[in-house]
């Protein structure tokens, strides 16, 4: 089994943990540097996926699984945007360009995300694997996501005795995860855009390795993990929920100072914050996982506000703590007369 | 509308004994007076119990919110202590609305904040300025996915909210309208925060059959901008339904379609222009000239206090079609122009019975 993207928290677990599993005789670790945490037992080989070294890697080595993880939003370290753009698109491009080389490759799975829909107003509420984007991502992850996809689905056509599984993943949220939607919610104040409250769906890292794992073996009886399918936890989370869960008070910007702001941010390059990121803050985004439950027959263990709930421990206590809101509500109920009738109006949002 | 030639349409017969037909030249004035009692009693039970309950664990099936153990249902006999039940109740929801600790479901409907406070909004409004007179109410069924099809008429789409008010407060099974509102609903800011905490959704078949395949009732007006933006010359004069897409949304799912009419909504802005450059530049489908609006600035801007009448009509199954005939055309174009007829012939005959536009 070949594994990409290693040097990353998520790829280091997953190479930790699929090792453990009975049918994986040999785990090759790839990834253009060298990961600060421990692999297991796995082998570690140092190339780049933009190069065509990978596809002497996977000739030498007789892979006969493929796992790209080496999707991903933001840069390890001090990378660029146009590093993070050329591993996505180009690194996709020669993994591929070597796995139809190799006669071995019997099963590739692609870490994709729900950003390839895109967030507009106009899109339905709900999300099925088979929705087109009513208007494609014009640049950012969401583009090199859709990119990838396409490269894939060329791919799964031209080998197609090779089972390909693309997984979407919705917003990875966990103790260790990286990715910007973390960095955001660690903001002490969260600005928000004034008017819009965005229905956000999580999925637990946990619930990550799992389906990359189901993913990555031989299909269960009953179940096919061949296909493109939409991963995240149960339910759904506005972002006011989130904020007040979290204890950190949002700031409600008009929508073109948001925006603004953002360009501002990106140019004196504090922070990559993609417009990508601003219209999934706006408009939201909620993918159905029917086919995650009844075909690849997967059920996560976090729901989305599980998967939330567990961020926050690891995030400590905000500006707002919840329990001290509640705290302070039970000594207003606590007092003998609670000044009059308290009409329940007064906390409309 | 007294030039309207009324057809009697058979959708009364089945709610019997409790509102006989009078003969028709009485209709205006004893018309109302029998039919008058039902609602308003049942107006005033649902009030009296909403009071009492602040918090309305019981009516909520489904409600799965951790609450805090202060709150007992409340038993409306046990007089004493009224107050500080509620506000015990109204802190116990301050509580879970401050600390984020409520659900929405897929579609951001915010069923516990729709009932505490956005429906206690709206029904002032509902009651007291449009005094709504709802009929058939039984046509909806207790249970399982319907679509409710009405006209659409006001300008602002204020027949829609007060549809939702309307089955909210006196379908027996207390169930939700889920309304399917134009896309120009979740560009606005504000409009589409509150339009998805109240239940609403694009107006998409993908969202419609998912609404309807959950088991919720779906209310769609398919006239949709040319309905309510249409000039007060033709009012109660529906306009095209759309392509039927509706039709063949609920034959996918086999929900019945219901047919609803509405009058009172048409005047509340008698729209007599349209500024129609100065709607080009903002972006919206029409910008409305009244009487009022906009020369009297934000005065202009509230409705007439029209009297209202929201009639369901009988349920038009959908089940009894094989699969292939959502795709096809001419039971589309059948389907939609029965249930269209259906809702103008219930138009007229709600105009004739009405007895002036203001009472």
């Amino acid at each position: 089994m070949l594994v990409t993207g290693v040097a990353r928290q998520l790829g280091g677990r997953f190479v930790r943990r699929i090792q453990r599993d009975p049918d994986v005789d040999r785990v090759i670790a790839v990834d253009a540097v060298r990961p600060e945490h421990h692999l297991g037992g796995a082998d570690f080989i140092q190339a780049d996926i933009r190069q065509s070294t990978i596809a002497r890697v996977l000739a030498e080595t007789g892979a006969d699984t493929v796992v790209h993880l080496d999707v991903t939003a933001t840069a390890l370290g001090s990378g660029s945007r146009t590093t993070v753009k050329e591993t996505n698109v180009i690194g996709t491009m020669q993994l591929l360009g070597a796995c139809q080389k190799s006669p071995n490759v019997k099963r590739l799975v692609v870490k994709s995300s729900t950003n390839v829909y895109g967030s507009a107003p106009r899109d339905p509420a709900v999300f099925t694997e088979t929705t087109a984007a009513k208007s494609l991502p014009s640049g950012g992850f969401a583009k090199d996501i859709v990119e990838v996809e396409g490269y894939v689905r060329g791919f799964a056509r031209r080998r197609p005795d090779v089972a390909v599984c693309v997984l979407r993943f919705a917003n990875i949220l966990g103790p260790t995860a990286e990715t910007p939607l973390v960095s955001y919610f660690s903001l002490p104040v969260l600005p928000t855009v004034f008017g819009y409250d965005p229905r956000l769906q999580f999925v637990h890292e946990d619930d990550v390795i799992e389906v990359l794992r189901i993913g990555s073996h031989e299909p269960v009886r009953g179940t096919l993990n061949s296909g493109t399918f939409n991963i995240a936890g149960d339910g759904v989370l506005l972002l006011s929920q989130c904020s007040r869960r979290l204890g950190r008070p949002t700031v409600p910007l008009l929508l073109p100072a948001v925006t603004w702001a953002g360009t501002l941010v990106r140019t004196l390059g504090m922070t990559d914050f993609a417009p990508e990121q601003i219209r999934l803050l706006t408009h939201g985004r909620v993918v159905a996982t029917d086919q995650m439950r009844e075909t690849l027959g997967f059920t996560p263990r976090y729901t989305t506000a599980e998967t939330f709930a567990d961020f926050a421990r690891s995030q400590g206590p905000g500006l707002l703590p919840p329990e001290a809101l509640a705290g302070a509500v039970d000594r207003i109920a606590a007092l003998p007369v609670a000044g009059g009738g308290h009409p329940p109006t007064q906390s409309a949002n | 509308m007294a030039d309207a030639k009324v057809i009697p349409f058979d959708d009364d017969r089945s709610r019997g004994s409790a509102v006989q037909r009078p003969s028709r030249r009485r209709s205006a004035g004893s018309r109302r007076r029998s039919g008058e009692p039902a609602p308003v009693r049942e107006i005033g039970e649902v009030t009296e119990v909403r009071e009492v309950q602040a918090l309305p664990t019981g009516a909520v099936p489904h409600d799965d919110v951790p609450v805090t153990g202060e709150e007992q249902p409340w038993r409306p006999d046990d007089d004493g202590g009224g107050l500080e039940r509620r506000i015990a109740g109204g802190l116990s929801f301050l509580r879970r609305r401050l600390t984020g600790d409520y659900d929405v479901d897929d579609f951001g409907y915010d069923q516990e904040l729709t009932d505490q406070v956005l429906m206690s909004l709206l029904r002032p409004v509902y009651e007291k300025y449009f005094r709504v007179e709802v009929k058939g109410v039984e046509n909806i069924p207790a249970e399982g996915g319907a679509l409710i099809v009405a006209n659409h008429s006001g300008t602002l789409p204020l027949d829609g909210l007060m549809m939702q008010v309307a089955v909210h407060d006196h379908h027996p099974a207390g169930r939700h309208l889920r309304l399917l509102a134009a896309d120009l609903v979740f560009v606005l800011p504000v409009v589409n925060e509150l339009a998805r905490k109240l239940g609403h959704t694009l107006a998409c078949s993908e969202d419609a059959e998912r609404l309807l395949a959950q088991g919720d009732l779906v209310g769609v007006m398919p006239e949709g901008f040319k309905g309510i933006g249409k000039p007060f010359g033709e009012r109660y004069k529906l306009q095209r339904f759309g392509r039927g897409g509706f039709v063949s949304t609920a034959l996918r799912q086999g929900a019945p379609i219901i047919p609803c009419s509405i009058v009172g909504a048409e005047e509340i802005y008698p729209m007599i222009g349209n500024a129609k450059t100065l709607a080009r530049l903002l972006g919206f489908p029409y910008f409305p000239l009244t009487p009022t609006f906009p020369w009297l600035g934000p005065l202009g801007a509230i409705p007439l206090p029209t009297k209202w009448t929201i009639q369901f009509g009988e349920p038009i199954p959908t089940d009894g079609y094989p699969p292939e005939a959502a795709e096809d055309p001419m039971l589309m174009f059948n389907l939609t122009d029965q249930v269209r007829e259906q809702i103008q012939h219930t138009l007229y005959k709600l105009l004739v019975q009405r007895r002036s536009v203001f009472f």
